[in-house]
């Protein structure tokens, strides 16, 4: 039998039962979609912390004060109660480190913004002009902290766009003066606007040289140094070195936590892609389910086409050729609902990013693939049985049975 | 020529604890272009002979020569070889394919032999035309009467040009007239040469052929041959 006839013979015998074919095609259907969906998901979820991470700043090597500190970026952690605080000189020491490319203190805390009138609260933090670089933060005017000695207090400051908003309207803020504490500062410059990110909203931000701030909070601790290794690979040197360095500086107490950003995106990285992975595992049953189920369909098949196989066997046709017809038609049927789940899942994903525009619910390849390849090799692996017990039917009792 | 050579042919089934003997040591020769009906009562074994002959069923022992060859020791591919190429079959229920057409059904044979298309398409409209049917080449089996679907099946049936024609009570399911019309149209196969063999209860159809066969608990009862057989009888 030519193979284009047993494709065309298969296509026939399946669409002339429309509701098994139907309910076999939408099983393994669900069962694909579900794995695209759900990855899609899982992999959504990873990609957004993934991006959030990096959106911090790149080859990122953190000092926390405090030796137990697990890497939370709560500010109340600013307030420090270890015996040995950071300090500018610590995180000055840290630019010796032959893998240390940039250093910016940052000292953190809460003020009272004021202009023309309007009061509000905000998070200021002091730092120096290398924290730009660090943080990959965008201008929208003016310019970012100067190239200064760090104990110098100029009195100038860099606003998040919110901020901006919020205290100037509609008016040019770059060369304005505002009053932040005690103290008049001039704006120099407006942060673009990030949206949200992790740890803290850049877009309510007021930056102001890292002395300044220390005076403002009057307190002379930092509530980190954000370090930035010389490349990607530099960033575990980084970290032993700039341990080392504090350690030293610290009578040789190690009382400080480095923690590299690498790091922590790594965890929920592997957190992440083995949820994925688990969802994917899971939804993957429901392909089995959905095999077993082509399996039922082609079983009542052969029970239903008793009389076909006969007379076909009694036309010539050969155990081969109806086993072929059989599983043509399963692998058919798997064929289809896995096209059908895997355009029906890429829908629900693009419905998803269409909701969500920030989260990106793209299906990972690998679970395509999978997904995809599965339904197919169920669906055959399932149809043997039947095929196999179509092409040992008994002709003459096929026969007699109609 | 001889066609089929049956010696002492034997069909055991086993049925629990009692071997019923369907076929008792037949020895049988039937020479190509004959006409035999089978008759016998219901049990007599003429089904189960029918089945031997068109290599449905495996005689437990003994020998069946077709056209000289042994055919009970070849291999079951090599068995459906045969049957595509040298039997044809005609049932009582005709045995269409019903989500297939008139046209289709008829093709079947060839389709499962791997005959080309062109080839199949060209022989299918010769067989339409030849069985009447060019009218009703799209139709599907619900859509045709009793009598076109039994012309539909021995178009199918003798589409291969097989050596012979095996017909399991071939008018069972039609009216008088329409039966008739089949019968006459099997007749005129084998007046250009087919072999047929009709088994049937019906003595009157029996009575045409050129030579009936009466069985009988497995045996053959008795082979009456009659020279000139197909003088109009009327049933």
């Amino acid at each position: 039998m030519q193979y284009s006839d047993i494709l065309r013979f298969a296509r026939d015998a399946a669409t002339a039962y429309p509701l098994r074919t139907l309910l076999s095609v939408l099983a393994m259907a669900i069962g694909v979609a579900s794995v695209v969906l759900l990855t899609a998901l899982g992999d959504g979820a990873r990609r957004y912390v993934v991006g959030q991470f990096s959106s911090l700043g790149s080859n990122l090597v953190i000092v926390l004060p405090g030796r137990s500190a697990t890497g939370g970026v709560n500010p109340a952690n600013g307030i420090t109660t270890t015996p040995r605080d950071l300090t500018v000189d610590d995180a000055a020491a840290l630019l010796r480190a032959p893998a240390v490319q940039r250093v910016a203190p940052l000292a953190v805390g809460t003020s009272e913004i004021s202009a023309g009138g309007r009061v509000r609260e905000v998070v200021a933090a002091g730092s120096t002009a290398s924290f730009m670089a660090i943080r990959n933060f965008q201008l929208a005017q003016g310019r970012f902290l100067p190239e200064d000695d760090w104990r110098s207090s100029a009195p100038v400051a860099v606003i998040g766009m919110t901020i901006r908003n919020d205290i100037f309207g509609n008016q040019p803020a770059v060369g304005q003066l505002i009053r932040l504490g005690d103290r008049r500062v001039r704006v120099i410059g407006v942060l673009k606007s990030t949206g949200q990110g992790v740890g803290m909203n850049t877009d309510e931000l007021v930056i102001v040289p890292v002395a300044l701030a220390q005076a403002l909070f009057n307190s002379n601790t930092l509530f980190r140094i954000m370090i930035q290794a010389r490349g990607r690979e530099q960033i575990g040197a980084a970290k032993v070195q700039a341990t080392a360095i504090i350690k030293a500086r610290h009578g040789g107490e190690e009382d400080v936590t480095v923690i590299t950003q690498d790091a922590v995106l790594a965890t929920f990285d592997k957190l992440l892609g083995a949820l994925t992975a688990a969802v994917a595992g899971i939804a993957a049953i429901s392909l089995l389910v959905a095999g077993v189920l082509v399996m039922n369909v082609m079983l009542v098949a052969v029970t239903q086409r008793k009389a076909e196989i006969g007379l076909m066997k009694a036309l010539g046709a050969r155990g081969s050729t109806i086993r072929q017809i059989f599983l043509t038609e399963a692998a058919m049927l798997s064929l289809v609902g896995a096209v059908t789940g895997y355009l029906l899942g890429q829908l629900g994903s693009l419905v998803l990013r269409q909701l969500f525009p920030v989260f990106p619910a793209y299906a990972p390849g690998w679970a395509v693939a999978a997904a995809l390849m599965t339904a197919l090799v169920t669906g055959l692996l399932f149809g043997i049985l039947p095929a196999r017990r179509a092409a040992q039917l008994d002709p003459v009792d096929a026969l007699m049975r109609h | 020529m001889t066609l089929i050579a049956l010696a002492a042919i034997e069909r055991v089934f086993h049925l629990g604890e009692t071997d019923v003997h369907a076929l008792a040591r037949i020895d049988l020769t039937i020479a190509a272009g004959e006409y035999v009906a089978v008759v016998g009562p219901s049990g007599s074994g003429k089904s189960t002979l029918l089945n031997l002959l068109g290599l449905l069923d495996q005689p437990t022992a003994g020998t069946y020569h077709l056209e000289g060859r042994d055919v009970t020791t070849l291999s079951p591919d090599e068995q459906a070889e045969v049957r595509s190429r040298r039997i044809g079959f005609v049932f009582q229920s005709f045995h269409l394919v019903p989500r297939l057409t008139a046209a289709e059904n008829i093709a079947l044979p060839m389709m499962l032999d791997g005959i080309p298309v062109a080839v199949r398409e060209q022989r299918v409209r010769q067989a339409l035309l030849d069985f009447g049917l060019d009218k009703r080449a799209n139709h599907r089996p619900d859509e045709l009467s009793g009598g076109q679907r039994q012309r539909v099946a021995i178009a199918r049936a003798t589409i291969m040009q097989p050596a012979m024609l095996l017909a399991d009570e071939p008018t069972g399911n039609l009216d008088r007239a329409t039966g008739e019309e089949v019968i006459h149209l099997l007749e005129a196969l084998n007046a250009q040469g087919m072999t047929l063999i009709v088994v049937t209860h019906d003595a009157t159809l029996a009575a045409r052929a050129g030579r009936q066969i009466m069985m009988e608990d497995g045996r053959v009862k008795s082979d009456v041959s009659h020279a000139a057989s197909t003088a109009s009888t009327s049933a």
